[in-house]
């Protein structure tokens, strides 16, 4: 790892301060894909802002349908909360499989959305979710959020504070899990609003990032049940290909992770 | 370069580091204790596992700087008046090791572990639990029999306190 120095922000404006005086700095949160990234030095910013100990940051909140995550909630802690539990355990059930314990113990919500990586699990929770990304400036709704292979809205030095959403009355998450890194070889969310308005949304497969999928939305509003995705043609042409699977291969995990999530939900 | 200041195992430490110091090398070569093993070095294998605030972590993906003012539990911690935690009596018992590098880290693992889940764990749950340590020796066999022989005990001398 290049040398760098650390910071720890006490508040949100203290954070956004202290990176704006930094040279290249970067916020880091739990740290689990930055700090892996700085050791193999593809990233190598002079100052890193530590959002751990930010108090307003922290918390899971549920009021009713109404849910907010602090960004710095830990995977461990949306999957081990019980209030969430009862609203939407689709997306505790997905914080569980994030990784290990170890990770989960410290990674968050707020750096795995700000990073979109395109195999991590949460761009799919919160684009099938409707969710919006809050940040120190202005709400972001989770379809202008998601911009490409680890790029979102946030401008320089803007940093995520709460994700969120309205609990769905039905949600469930499926992955493949690449065995090795666990990370998503494919995952889809899907979730169903009280009005019938259903999402699909697919990571870990799309060339461009996380994505909805309109043919299998209609055909679940059409009917809530996995064999209602049979008759569903994913096209491979904007799908991801490298040594784990190709295309076509992630076009049929889609289908089968679809009906997977359907039938969790 | 600054003083990193924290609890572990139970005592006040304090030394300067470079602010990229991983707690891995901070724990193993400023304070010298090198019972926690830098593996993968790459966030997958878990022998460097130590326990921060009470949490399982990886300690070769924390800066030291980040832990300051944490409390740290290593594996060096866990004996109390030179008897074996039961996790590390039940490794002894069961064979739970072969070369022992993972050691460490799986043991670390397994405290987290029974304390989250206690009595009601069982072999798919520790299974499951172990993704993010890797042994290369075992075949996990024999260490997820010590695990759940750990609880076990665990549970019972807890039973037995109340």
């Amino acid at each position: 790892m290049y040398a760098t120095n650390y910071h720890r922000a006490s508040s949100v404006q203290d954070a956004v301060k202290l990176k704006s005086e930094a040279d290249e700095g970067k916020y880091l949160s739990g740290g689990m894909t930055l700090i892996a990234t700085m050791k193999q030095r593809l990233a190598a910013p002079s100052d890193l802002v530590d959002l751990r100990h930010i108090p307003d940051l922290k918390g899971i909140s549920v009021n009713g349908k109404s849910v907010r995550i602090g960004a710095a909630a830990t995977h461990f802690d949306v999957a081990s909360s019980v209030e969430l539990k009862a609203a939407c355990p689709a997306i505790c059930d997905l914080a569980h499989h994030i990784g290990d314990p170890h990770v989960r113990h410290m990674g968050t919500i707020g750096g795995s959305v700000a990073n979109n990586d395109p195999a991590a699990d949460y761009p799919a929770a919160l684009l099938a979710l409707d969710a919006v990304v809050v940040t120190n400036a202005r709400e972001i709704k989770a379809a202008d959020f998601f911009t490409g292979l680890f790029e979102t809205a946030l401008e320089e030095g803007e940093m995520i504070v709460a994700v969120t959403f309205d609990a769905p009355a039905k949600a469930g998450y499926a992955k493949f899990r690449n065995p090795a890194s666990r990370y998503a070889m494919t995952g889809v969310f899907v979730a169903r609003r009280d009005d019938g308005d259903v999402r699909v949304a697919v990571t870990g497969a799309g060339a461009g990032g996380v994505f909805r999928h309109s043919g299998m939305e209609a055909a679940l509003a059409a009917s809530w049940s996995p064999d209602a995705l049979s008759g569903i043609a994913v096209d491979p042409s904007d799908l991801l290909s490298d040594i784990h699977a190709n295309a076509e291969y992630r076009a049929n995990l889609v289908k089968v992770m679809a009906k997977r999530a359907v039938a969790a939900a | 370069m600054a003083k990193v200041k924290m609890t572990v195992n139970g005592r006040q430490v304090g030394s300067d580091c470079e602010d990229r110091t991983l707690l891995v090398h901070f724990l193993r070569e400023n304070l010298a204790l090198t019972g926690t093993h830098v593996g993968c070095d790459t966030t997958q294998c878990g022998a460097c596992v130590v326990h921060m605030d009470g949490r399982s972590v990886k300690s070769c993906t924390i800066l030291a700087a980040q832990a300051a003012g944490s409390t740290i539990l290593t594996i060096e911690g866990l004996a109390a008046n030179g008897e074996l935690h039961p996790v590390q009596a039940a490794f002894k018992a069961n064979h739970g090791l072969q070369c022992g590098f993972c050691t460490p880290g799986m043991v670390m693992t397994a405290v987290d572990m029974i304390r989250r889940h206690g009595a009601n764990l069982d072999e798919a749950t520790v299974r499951s639990e172990l993704d993010g340590n890797i042994c290369r020796c075992t075949g996990y066999h024999n260490i997820v029999k010590s695990i759940l022989a750990a609880a076990a005990e665990m549970a019972g001398a807890q039973q037995a306190a109340e």
